[in-house]
């Protein structure tokens, strides 16, 4: 196995190009378990660590762009305030070990259903930046990045440059189900985000589906009775009537499966809870920043 | 044979500490350093590396095994299957039952077939791949209550029961005003000890081989591994390398035949280590259990009889099954006194992973349903759950299920009285989400936390029983060395973490009064020292130690007396110093010794046991039982299902704490894995498939969900063990995890008659 190690971006374009069989990897916190089990051998690691660009974040014009390579421990400790969805999910993942090493996007790379980064990015609205030596860079919605289980949209000559997420406009919550209370996979999690500036509703459902999604009717009903109901301008109370029947929806908009970690009833049910209480909460707090 | 090996165990010497001090343990900082060397670390420059093939299918006929593509691969030195076995293919604890390497038929996914050894792992380990192994898939009995069908498929000549036990007591046909029942389950723990199966075997010049391995009691380990190999004691020798926990999951055999069988062949020496998802293959686990429990009572509470009826998964093979079945008859109804009893425990085989010892052995899921059942008797008569535990709760004097006298403190109503006197916890601050159910999950702010209590106790025996020849060995020996008198003890005696090294210096120290002690390596070149379990060596190896240390004295004062020429009955032996009746020195030992060593070996045995009738289960089983209790305090997410442990407190009486730190240090550990029974860790077997071999999906406690814990130890000296010493290991995981599985059903009114808890048993979803 040949071990690659660019220390530009173009560098690391032209070698992703060149060797196809090579396995990228950043904190590689998903790539040594896959190898230590040997269920992958790669012709070539393409080691991302050296690459000064992805290493790096900047907030410009309202979004944060977030270089593949930043370590959730960083997301946690310098973005709390601009992305506190990501930030929120980034503190459940693993262990501080863990923590110190994986990447969002090493996150997008394995594409998981139950990778923690993924709902708070759908909730925000986030843009994958992808590209490569040939084409250069394109853009890819969050929502559209995950074609299947462990399946994401890029080429196979395309690495991720930077994931771009809009600044928080309104509060943004994170909730994850384990069946141990730290270092345990999603049962299954939730990430919403009110955005009061375009009096819109984000939400992300991770693992309890074939892909982390968004539940869009829940965010269309959401801001519509938020609307006629004028509480955007009043900020008054979240009937719990509303918040229960968005949970309903976010719970619908799943489809789980029952597997090891929990049944597909359970996952649906976890995610109608988590998807009210989140809610109220963003809502309160809303409502205490007005 | 190079010697440039990190095979050879270094002797381990401390100066301080005598019998209830906390000597600080020797390999305490090497571990917390990360520079302990555990077996996985065992190195040789010549070393060629071991990997075992194992069985896909639950039940299945080998028609045939084509080794050819794999010895072509470069670098492979060995390949070896059931036909390469020089002895007899058969091994096991109780009954040799379990094929070194598969010849007809596999039982168990995971069962090894064959072997390979190559210059690196990895080659070894596609080697493997490529043997192809014909087989003839079989039903399979996965349901251990299907067991014993008529139509079952047998896993073994002439069918599936491994033990029946019988007990019956009193009344039989006996009628009570107040009747509770429930049945219950629990499935299947896993030792999930850190370090795991590891060992390297060197072949010897004489034609035998010196295997260091991992383990929890090396002479049955060299007894079994004799028998495969067709090879004499003397030339079969084990040396125990460093263990990262054990819990029972070693007791039984892993890597030792194999990777002998591949130093043999190979005339290298053969290590062999387990990752993690090869460790759950590779030893038994906790039996899973079906249990049916009735207790009739008058009704002030007070217990009439007990009927159980318990169905124990034993797997493919027998391994310590018997044994289980024996604990979960004789104590299974819990320390209660009951005028009459009906039990029955079935252990069976199945085709689902073997089941043997673990920390509890067969009390801890007997304790989850008399503890349930106690406390709807509790709610059926209308008393306090510790009070009805307490009117019911065995005294001195009394006699057990089995009829055998409690004959020393059985303090069951002080221990639920402690606990329940202990300080309870402040209500969770809501604003710290790591204190909530879910924790930095962010799954709760509050809403929907309910807080709940339980209480739980228990019984358990300690020592090998049913009439087991149970004996210890010790060696120590006195000399001085540089000016100093130093002794030496050696045992074979596994020390897997517990701190019996630490016990056995203690000890030496208190006896001799000597500062300097030295601990040889454990080895086979000593007697036995039985196993490291059943909370038994610092009962049994610490009563060899203290024999022989009383031997050494004897004869060191021998000496004196000729020397001194003055009858030895009236000299001490004090440090290095020879002193007479009133305390003055009379000489020294230096004067006495001079360049002479004394040393003694003593065989220590604990007072006989008894098989039980086999028609009422009657009898002395068992040589000492030790008691605890624990109360533990949860706040459960009844919406979501989520629970988070708030306290788990505990009292334990040890008889003598010999180390207190080390002492605490068991209680903490046993507690944490009976809490991690009752809520969290399951080897979930579908078909006779495990699903989550691995620490990803088979989850243990972390900090955040295990509490910081009150514990408060009794000390009632037993009369008829060395310094008084109960057993401390193995109470602690039963009484804890009934206790949170209670304080679970009391948060949230659900019956919950399966451990682990998930969510989705508290959400009914
Ligand atoms: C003990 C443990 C606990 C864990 N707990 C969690 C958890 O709680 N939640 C969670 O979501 N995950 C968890 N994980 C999984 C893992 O940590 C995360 O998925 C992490 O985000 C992966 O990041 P990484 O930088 O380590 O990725 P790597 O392992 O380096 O790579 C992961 C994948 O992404 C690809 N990749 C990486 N960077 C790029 C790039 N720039 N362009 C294209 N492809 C790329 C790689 O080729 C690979 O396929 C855990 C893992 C372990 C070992």
């Amino acid at each position: 196995m040949d071990f690659l190690q660019p220390t530009s971006w173009s560098e690391a374009l032209d070698l992703r190009a060149e060797r196809p069989d090579a396995l990228p990897i950043a904190g590689g916190t998903d790539v040594m378990v896959e190898l230590n089990f040997d269920r992958r051998r790669p012709g070539a690691l393409l080691d991302l660590g050296r690459v000064p660009e992805l290493s790096e974040w900047e907030a410009d014009d309202g979004v944060v762009r977030l270089g593949a390579g930043v370590p959730y421990a960083r997301v946690i400790d310098q973005l709390g305030a601009q992305l506190p969805g990501l930030a929120m999910a980034a503190r459940t993942v693993g262990s501080p070990q863990i923590r110190m090493r994986g990447t969002v996007g090493g996150n997008l790379g394995s594409a998981s259903p139950a990778g923690d980064a993924h709902p708070p990015l759908l909730a925000a609205g986030a843009v994958v930046e992808v590209a490569s030596a040939a084409r250069g860079s394109r853009d890819i919605p969050a929502a559209d990045f995950y074609t299947g289980v462990k399946r994401n949209a890029l080429e196979p000559d395309e690495l991720i440059a930077a994931v771009r997420v809009p600044a928080a406009t309104g509060p943004q919550q994170f909730s994850k189900i384990g069946t141990r209370n730290a270092m345990v996979i999603a049962v299954s999690a939730f990430a919403c985000a009110l955005h009061p500036d375009r009096r819109a509703v984000g939400t992300g459902i991770g693992s309890a589906a074939p892909t982390p999604r968004r539940a869009a009717d829940a965010e269309a009903f959401l801001a519509g009775e938020l609307q006629s109901a004028g509480l955007w301008e009043s900020r008054a109370e979240l009937p719990e009537t509303l918040a229960r029947a968005f949970g309903e929806r976010v719970a619908a908009a799943a489809s789980p499966i029952d597997d090891v970690r929990g049944s597909a009833a359970y996952r649906r049910h976890s995610l109608s809870v988590m998807a009210r209480r989140a809610v109220t909460w963003a809502w309160s707090d809303l409502r205490e920043a007005a | 044979m190079s010697t440039e090996a990190t095979t050879t165990p270094t002797t381990t010497t401390t100066t301080h500490g005598r019998i209830g001090d906390s000597a600080l343990r020797p390999d305490g900082t090497l571990k917390v350093t990360g520079e302990f060397a555990y077996a996985s670390d065992l190195w040789h420059d010549e070393m060629v590396w071991g990997v075992t093939l194992r069985s896909p299918h639950p039940h299945a006929r080998i028609r045939r095994i084509d080794i050819t593509d794999a010895l072509t691969v470069p670098g492979v030195t060995a390949v070896l299957t059931a036909d390469d076995v020089p002895g007899e293919n058969a091994f096991g604890l109780e009954h040799a039952d379990q094929p070194v390497l598969a010849s007809e038929f596999v039982r168990y996914e995971g069962e090894p077939v064959a072997l390979v050894a190559a210059d690196h792992p990895e080659t070894a380990r596609r080697a493997a791949k490529r043997i192809q192994v014909d087989y003839e898939v079989l039903p399979a009995v996965t349901d251990a209550r299907r067991a014993m069908d008529p139509d079952a498929p047998a896993v073994h000549r002439p069918g599936n029961l491994v033990r029946h036990l019988k007990l019956r007591r009193g009344e039989q046909s006996p009628a009570a005003p107040v009747v509770v029942s429930l049945d219950f389950e629990v499935g299947m723990q896993d030792q999930a000890f850190l370090g795991p199966e590891s060992g390297l075997a060197v072949p010897a010049e004489d034609g035998g081989v010196d295997l260091y391995v991992a383990t929890q009691w090396l002479h049955v380990d060299q007894r079994q591994i004799c028998l495969a190999l067709g090879m004499p004691p003397e030339k079969v020798r084990l040396v125990l390398a460093g263990v990262g926990g054990a819990f029972g999951g070693r007791e039984d055999l892993s890597v030792h035949v194999h990777a002998c069988l591949l130093a043999l062949r190979t005339g290298k020496p053969v290590k062999m280590s387990y990752g993690r998802e090869e460790s759950f293959y590779g030893h038994v686990h906790r039996h899973p259990a079906y249990l049916t429990y009735e207790f009739g009572a008058e009704r002030d509470g007070r217990l009439v009889y007990g009927r159980t009826s318990v169905v124990l998964d034993g797997g493919a093979y027998a391994s310590s099954t018997a044994a289980v079945v024996g604990n979960a008859g004789t104590l299974g109804l819990g320390p209660y006194r009951f005028p009459s009893v009906s039990v029955d425990v079935y252990g069976v085989f199945t085709n689902n992973p073997p089941c043997g010892a673990m920390r509890g052995f067969g009390c801890v899921q007997a304790a989850f349903a008399h503890e349930a059942l106690m406390d709807e008797l509790a709610d059926a008569v209308g008393i306090d759950r510790v009070a009805i535990r307490q009117l019911n709760g065995m005294r001195e004097g009394d006699l057990n299920i089995t009829g055998q006298v409690i004959d020393s403190a059985a303090p069951v109503g002080e221990l639920l009285q402690i606990v329940a006197d202990l300080p309870l916890p402040p209500p969770s601050d809501p604003s710290d989400i790591r204190a909530l159910p879910g924790a930095v999950g962010n799954t709760t702010h509050g809403e929907g936390v309910v807080r709940g209590v339980g209480y739980a106790v228990t019984y358990k025996n300690v020592g090998f029983s049913e009439g087991f020849d149970d004996y210890a060995t010790a060696r120590v020996r006195l000399e001085m060395t540089g000016g100093e008198a130093v002794a030496t003890v050696h045992t074979a005696s596994a020390e897997v973490g517990q701190g019996l090294i630490t016990v056995e210096q203690q000890i030496c120290r208190t006896e001799l009064g000597v500062e300097r002690v030295v601990v040889h390596p454990k080895d086979t070149s000593v007697g036995s020292g039985g196993s490291t379990s059943a909370s038994r060596q610092t009962y049994m190896t610490g009563g060899a130690v203290k024999a022989a240390c009383e031997a050494v004295r004897t004869a060191v004062l021998d000496r004196a007396a000729g020397v001194l020429g003055r009858p030895a009955g009236e000299l001490r032996l004090d440090g290095e110093k020879i002193a007479g009746a009133s305390g003055e020195v009379l000489t020294g030992l230096a004067e006495v010794l001079g360049d002479d060593a004394v040393e003694e070996t003593v065989e220590w045995r604990h007072r006989p046991t008894h098989a039980i009738d086999p028609e009422t289960g009657q009898g002395d089983a068992h040589v000492q039982f030790a008691f605890s209790a624990h109360r533990a305090v949860v706040d459960v997410d009844v919406e979501l299902g989520l629970v988070k442990v708030v306290a788990l407190d505990t009292a334990q009486d040890v008889g003598k704490a010999i180390n207190p730190d080390a002492v605490v240090g068991q209680i903490h550990g046993g507690s944490a894995q009976g809490m991690g029974l009752a809520l969290m860790e399951e080897i979930v077997v579908t078909d006779g498939h495990v699903r989550n071999p691995s620490f990803t999906d088979y989850l243990i406690p972390t900090i955040l969900d295990m509490p910081p814990m009150q514990v408060k130890v009794l000390e009632y000296a037993d009369p008829h063990a060395p310094y008084g010493v109960r057993g401390v290991g193995e109470p602690p995981t039963i009484s804890s995890g009934p206790a949170v599985a209670a304080a679970v059903r009391a948060a949230t009114g659900r019956a919950l008659r399966r451990v682990p808890i998930r969510p989705e048993h508290i959400t009914g979803t």
